[in-house]
């Protein structure tokens, strides 16, 4: 017996096959325009690929904010519940999840069982999430998984406006009075990491820290963040699939 | 299954504009208040009509914004949008404001308020403690009468405020046995339906009527109870709702709260229980009685409000509830700081799951809010 569990987020679809021990098989395609459509492609490709037979799924939870677009899902769990879930899986050492993704970032606070004891979310604006730094890139002319690598070593430039539409303009004006791309991708982050840094002060950080969502992937803020929270941050390849190996999880007990 | 005579209470929409009507080419004086601070009391005794004039939408909002700040809290934008605009039947037909140095923003925005109409305003002292604060509250109540007996050419007496304070005390408790009613478990009536009970209350013309109607209210509902009809089942989580006051047009949280599956069983705002807690004493002098109840209110505008925790305390136990939420209106100072007490003083005195939800009016966040609702409910 399997079960499936189905991530559909603003960027990415997520989903993962569980056998109550393994993720045992995995697959993410772009959201693109349509939760929905893109929902019903992961699903199909998903059994397709892992060659497993529909009639030995014996539940398939939905998370993520397009959860609730899906028609053949059996639950829907929040992407917070299923995060807690899915870092408790890889390691259920992990007391704090911070999770930055394309439009929100949380910070969740979890017991020894993977329960939630604490979350918070990032306000209505884009501040401090993927998009920022998207938009961010896009003005320097680089790619956004350049932005580690560039910051590197730079002195970080003051970055001062959090909402995008200001720091844009002012990563712009950055870049006419002469600074150096270096020194604002190296800025940027900072403020991306100072914003995070708060959010998490709220809840606190309880070590074992995971870091997750897309935003993960940035070494150098990985290193700026250890550094200001004073805790080592650990990461995983799967970390893209948490949401969905915590719904995968949750199924398979259900 | 809602009670039938909740339809009755809709009705009041319709019926309250039409009925304000009336009364004001009858020659019925209105005074239009905005907070629980005012004493309707002394407005009733003037043999005047109150209505709560609070702005609870967001239709007006753009309109404030010609003249107040954006970032500014979306309650009194909306109070001072609809007094721009002419948009409420109950602004236009009140002869007279009041208002009170509450927060920043109120007290400021009433300032450009009181240009449109006539307006009184009731220095509010900023703490509830010590006698001194008692003493200048009760030269309030003294000055808001004699203001009325002026504007409205009428006196006042102690008599008259006696039998007011007694009507109003009838009121305060027919609504306070209808949100009691909610302490069962599992309360037989939706926080929304609580919530618009009161609030449509708010515009009502005829107090006798409007306690009639609640106490009718109330018989069908135990008359559910009795049946064993309830609005949720045994297992939904018992939400308490604390923070900035809501109504009809500000009530996404509680929506989304009970669609999402929770039953919001007490209203700690001052929109719902926090103005029926305490009674006005009925056998001192009225002016001291009243100074002393309406002075007793824990709103975030006093220093400190203790009396807040302490009311979240007895309702949490009296309600049986399985978790807090504190609503913030974006903008909302007093509020927002407060919530870092509430929220230490619920998860640690009370043990109880906390959440605070800072928003405005418009449903641009509402998915996002879902999202923080349901997980907080995954957690209970
Ligand atoms: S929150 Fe306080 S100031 Fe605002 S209406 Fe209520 S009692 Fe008045
Ligand atoms: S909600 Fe807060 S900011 Fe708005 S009127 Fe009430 S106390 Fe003032």
């Amino acid at each position: 017996m399997y079960s499936i569990g189905i991530d559909v987020g603003s960027v990415a679809a997520k989903a993962v096959i569980f056998d109550g021990k393994n993720v045992i098989a995995k697959k993410m395609i772009p959201t693109g325009w349509s939760p929905k459509e893109s929902g019903i492609a992961l699903y199909n490709s998903l059994l397709e690929h892992s060659k497993i037979d529909k009639n030995n799924i014996r539940m398939i939870v939905g998370t993520g904010y397009g959860r609730i677009a899906l028609p053949f899902i059996d639950h829907k769990v929040t992407e917070i519940t299923c995060h807690g879930k899915g870092a408790h899986y890889l390691d259920a050492d992990i007391r704090t999840v911070i999770d930055i993704g394309g439009q929100d970032s949380k910070v969740i606070r979890l017991d020894e069982d993977g329960n939630i004891k604490d979350f918070l979310m990032n306000d209505k604006c884009a501040a401090g999430t993927g998009r920022f730094l998207q938009v961010m890139a896009h003005a320097l002319e680089i790619d956004v998984s350049q932005l580690s690598d560039i910051g590197r070593g730079a002195e970080p430039q003051n970055i001062n406006s959090m909402c995008t539409v200001f720091a844009e303009s002012e990563v712009i004006s950055l870049m006419a009075s002469g600074a150096s791309k270096e020194s604002i991708a190296a800025g940027l982050l900072q403020s991306i990491c100072k914003k995070t840094y708060s959010l998490v002060s709220r809840v606190g950080a309880e070590s074992k820290v995971f870091f997750s969502g897309g935003v993960s992937k940035n070494l150098l803020l990985r290193e700026y963040l250890s550094e200001k929270l004073g805790v080592e941050i650990i990461t995983s390849e799967q970390s893209q699939f948490l949401g969905a190996i915590g719904a995968a999880v949750i199924g398979f007990k259900k | 299954m809602r009670p039938a005579i909740m339809e009755e209470v809709e009705a009041l929409r319709g019926i309250n504009s039409v009925k304000i009507k009336e009364a004001s080419e009858a020659g019925k004086k209105v005074v239009g208040m905005y907070c629980v601070f005012s004493p309707q009391e002394i407005a009733l005794a003037a043999d005047a009509i109150t209505v709560t004039l609070c702005g609870t939408k967001q239709e007006p909002i753009e309109d404030a914004e010609k003249e107040l700040p954006r970032n500014l809290c979306p309650l009194i934008k909306s109070s001072y949008g609809f007094a721009v605009t002419g948009k409420c039947p109950y602004f236009h037909f009140s002869d007279v404001l009041l208002a009170e140095t509450t927060c920043d923003g109120k007290k400021k925005m009433y300032e450009l308020m009181g240009k449109i109409k006539p307006m009184h305003i009731m220095n509010l002292p900023q703490t509830a403690q010590g006698e001194e604060a008692l003493e200048l509250w009760k030269n309030e109540m003294i000055r808001f009468k004699g203001f009325l007996e002026k504007q409205f050419n009428v006196e006042i007496t102690d008599e008259k405020l006696k039998s007011a304070i007694k009507l109003m005390n009838r009121e305060r408790s027919a609504m306070k046995r209808l949100h009691k009613l909610n302490a069962h478990k599992p309360a037989p009536m939706t926080g929304m339906d609580m919530m618009l009970s009161q609030w449509l209350k708010g515009f009502n013309v005829d107090k006798e009527a409007g306690i009639e109607l609640i106490e009718r209210v109330i018989n069908e509902v135990e008359e559910q109870m009795s049946k064993g009809i309830y609005a949720f089942d045994e297992k939904a989580p018992r939400i308490l709702l604390t923070g900035c006051p809501i109504g009809s047009g500000s009530e996404k949280v509680l929506k989304i709260l009970e669609e999402s599956g929770a039953s919001v069983v007490a209203l700690e705002n001052c929109t719902g229980y926090k103005g029926l807690d305490v009674m006005v004493d009925e056998d001192i002098d009225p002016i001291t009685a009243l100074a002393q109840k309406y002075l007793s209110t824990p709103c975030s505008c006093m220093s400190n409000n203790n009396g807040r925790l302490d009311l979240i305390e007895r309702l949490a136990k009296e309600y049986q509830v399985d978790g807090v939420v504190d609503l913030t209106w974006q903008a909302c100072h007093t509020y927002n700081i407060e919530s870092f007490t509430v929220k230490n003083f619920v998860k640690d005195k009370l043990n109880l799951p906390f959440l605070q939800i800072e928003t405005d009016y418009s449903d641009s966040d509402a998915g996002q809010i879902k999202t923080r609702v349901e997980a907080f409910i995954e957690t209970i």
